[in-house]
């Protein structure tokens, strides 16, 4: 409703109904909008960015190191592994199920990766492959118990933890911990800056030029239909709110080693998989079975091949990022996906702001999120606090998430949006 | 009014186990016919509309489509046919915004990739033509009214271009004005020619939007009424079986004709 009415159109359309939600155009329109979104609970990214905001305050007034280029470039690298496992778990949230088996999936995968590599000699891409293919099948697997057998994803995925930690600890054998080598691909995949300056300015201004000229595509096709588009000035407010941000990231790992490996694919990653969610008929069945089960049956969809895809792709997404923690430590060990890595990918994609309902999410929940759970780590470490108080910190914030998740969704329903 | 009613049952009947639910039922609905289908509680209704909309096909009997005979044996074949349903609980997605919930299932896109605009245009101008009047295409329908709701899951089965549309009691749990919302939606799609079969247990929608009446009562046809020339009674006492005979049903037209 934001662009002007022409003359033609006063004709053909009819006179507006008073009730129907027509957003003035300009500056006072977009923040009118954003007050009745925030009133009516549909919070969004918003409660995660200023968490992020405040932790880094928090942090840099403890100690200045905090927000230098070094303690940033590594901490966005560490956060890759957990990231990407989160973004498969955003996909099973979406769903309105839970994916318990991702930490020991990556564990598994990064054995077998060790194991096809080190003690068979496969070359190091095939057995990258088949590793991702381990998180394929096993999740796939899960997929199947629960949608074609119809047992509860909760335990499907709990004795998937069980039971593949046992697999990867047979995989790897009696000496339990397998070294990979520290110049191989998985070794780059968390040690590899592009050290060109080039580099990261280069994919920044790629990133916002390609969104811009997307974004204006739309509002011209959007024009050409006769349907309601951004104005042009909105354009040029979001297109500056993603420049910000990703030049000041170019410039902060120009800083220091350059542009991390991990940081292209994790980020390409949550890029890509947010694509699929928003404008593909396939994430819009994930969404469909998220908000109801019988009316996307009903709508002719596929139930069981879309469940069972997803549990698939949040295997996959598991073994990527056992890869990334095996290059971290440059080792598949007995420890492989164990401890706190579960917990924290689950928490990540909820602190994030995805729905533990179900039918609310985004990939990009996943990056704010595992953001958030890092920097608290990162913090905790350049402060020299044991990790007991910082595992209770994170409770506390995953917390708060997740009372914010409930919160926003009661009010939602008092305001009719749930 | 056509001759040839669009779609036709004929002596259809439907056994579960020991239970006969429905017996040599007939119903014919013309192009741009609304027929109201009354009964009460397990009359059959509902048995009926499923072996309609091919969810539960019947055992006997035979069904026509515009004059031929057909077998619908799958959801899939009605809907290939025109036969649009719409039940009762609505089948829409919450957290869907209107477009998504009109196109769920049948989306346009190339290449697996959705075309949003050319979606949005179509919903209004379907929403527009059959003056469906919603805050916005681009709210989740979570957001909108009971009424509201229906009308865009009638809006959603009317993609498919029908010729037939059921509507499983459409104003249950409807207030008043939505009810009205509803029911003046009902007469556009008789005004576009679709054949309507509109369950229902409010005899005042029924007298406001309907041709005709059948009444089915314990799994076989009571009587169908034109709703012009009947009162509310006769058919009530044709579903409560009050009337249960062809001579009491006669005295009392004869009364009313000599009024």
């Amino acid at each position: 409703m934001s662009t002007d009415l022409t003359p033609e159109d006063a004709v053909t359309v009819p006179p507006a109904d008073p009730r129907l939600l027509v957003r003035e155009a300009g500056f006072a329109g977009y923040w009118q909008e954003f007050a009745r979104k925030l009133r009516s609970g549909e919070l969004g990214s918003l409660p995660v960015v200023v968490g992020l905001i405040v932790i880094c305050l928090v942090f840099q007034l403890q100690d200045s190191a905090f927000l230098g280029a070094e303690n940033l470039s590594n901490l966005f690298v560490t956060a890759a592994g957990t990231g990407l496992i989160a973004v498969g778990i955003v996909f099973v949230l979406i769903l309105g199920e839970i994916d318990l088996s991702v930490g020991s999936v990556s564990g598994l995968a990064a054995a077998v990766f060790a194991v096809l590599n080190i003690k068979h000699g496969m070359p190091e891409w095939s057995a990258l492959i088949l590793a991702l293919l381990t998180g394929t099948v096993a999740g796939a697997l899960h997929g199947f118990f629960f949608a074609r057998i119809g047992v509860p994803a909760f335990v499907v995925t709990l004795a998937g933890l069980l039971g593949w930690n046992g697999l990867m600890l047979q995989v790897l054998g009696s000496n339990g911990t397998i070294n990979l080598d520290d110049s191989g691909l998985v070794a780059d995949l968390t040690n590899y800056y592009f050290s060109d300056v080039a580099a990261a300015y280069g994919l920044a201004t790629l990133a916002v030029l390609g969104y811009f000229l997307a974004a204006l595509r739309d509002a011209r096709r959007r024009e050409a239909a006769g349907v309601p588009s951004r104005a042009p000035s909105e354009l040029a407010v979001r297109t500056a709110a993603l420049a910000v941000p990703a030049y000041a990231a170019a410039w902060l790992f120009n800083q220091y080693k350059g542009l991390p490996l991990a940081v292209v694919i994790f980020v390409g990653v949550v890029v890509v998989f947010d694509l699929v969610l928003r404008r593909t008929s396939y994430g819009r069945k994930v969404f469909a079975l998220g908000g109801s089960v019988e009316a996307a049956r009903r709508a002719g969809i596929n139930v069981p091949l879309v469940r069972m895809s997803v549990f698939a792709l949040s295997g996959t997404m598991a073994a990527l990022g056992g890869m990334f923690l095996a290059s971290q430590i440059n080792a598949a060990n007995q420890s492989s996906g164990a401890g706190s890595l579960l917990m924290n990918a689950i928490a990540a994609a909820v602190i994030g702001g995805t729905s533990l309902f179900g039918g609310r999410g985004k990939t990009w929940s996943a990056l704010l999120g595992v953001l958030v759970i890092q920097s608290i780590a990162s913090g905790m470490a350049l402060l020299g606090i044991a990790s007991a108080v910082q595992y209770m910190i994170t409770g506390a914030v995953l917390l708060a998430a997740v009372v914010i998740d409930s919160v926003s969704r009661r009010t939602q329903k008092t305001a009719g949006r749930a | 009014m056509s001759a040839t009613p669009v779609l036709a049952l004929r002596g259809v009947s439907k056994r579960f186990g020991a239970v006969q639910a429905l017996t040599d039922v007939e119903l014919e609905i013309h192009p741009g016919e609304v027929v109201a289908l009354v009964g009460d509680n397990g009359a059959g209704k509902s048995t009926l509309v499923k072996t309609i909309a091919g969810v539960g096909p019947a055992d006997d009997g035979v069904i026509e489509w515009e004059g031929r005979p057909v077998r619908i044996e799958r959801p899939h074949t009605a809907q290939e046919l025109g036969i649009a349903t719409v039940y009762q609980d609505l089948a829409l997605c919450d957290n869907l915004d209107v477009v998504g919930n009109l196109f769920l299932g049948r989306e346009i896109a190339h290449a697996g990739v959705l075309d949003e605009v050319e979606m949005e245009r179509r919903a209004r101008e379907l929403l527009a033509t059959l003056s469906i009047r919603i805050p916005s295409v681009r709210i989740p329908v979570a957001a909108l009214s009971g009424g509201q709701r229906q009308t865009v899951a009638i809006a959603r089965s009317l993609l498919g271009e029908p010729k037939v549309v059921i509507l499983d009691e459409p104003t249950a749990a409807l207030g008043v004005e939505q009810t009205a919302q509803v029911l003046d939606l009902v007469e556009r799609l008789r005004e576009r020619g679709l054949g309507v079969i509109l369950i229902s247990h409010n005899m005042a929608d029924v007298k406001a939007v309907a041709d005709r009446v059948a009444v089915l009562r314990l799994g076989r046809n009571n009587g169908t009424f034109e709703v012009r020339s009947t009162s509310q009674e006769e058919i009530i006492s044709a579903i409560t079986g009050a009337t249960d005979n062809a001579v009491t049903r006669r005295k009392a037209r004869t009364a009313e004709a000599s009024k």
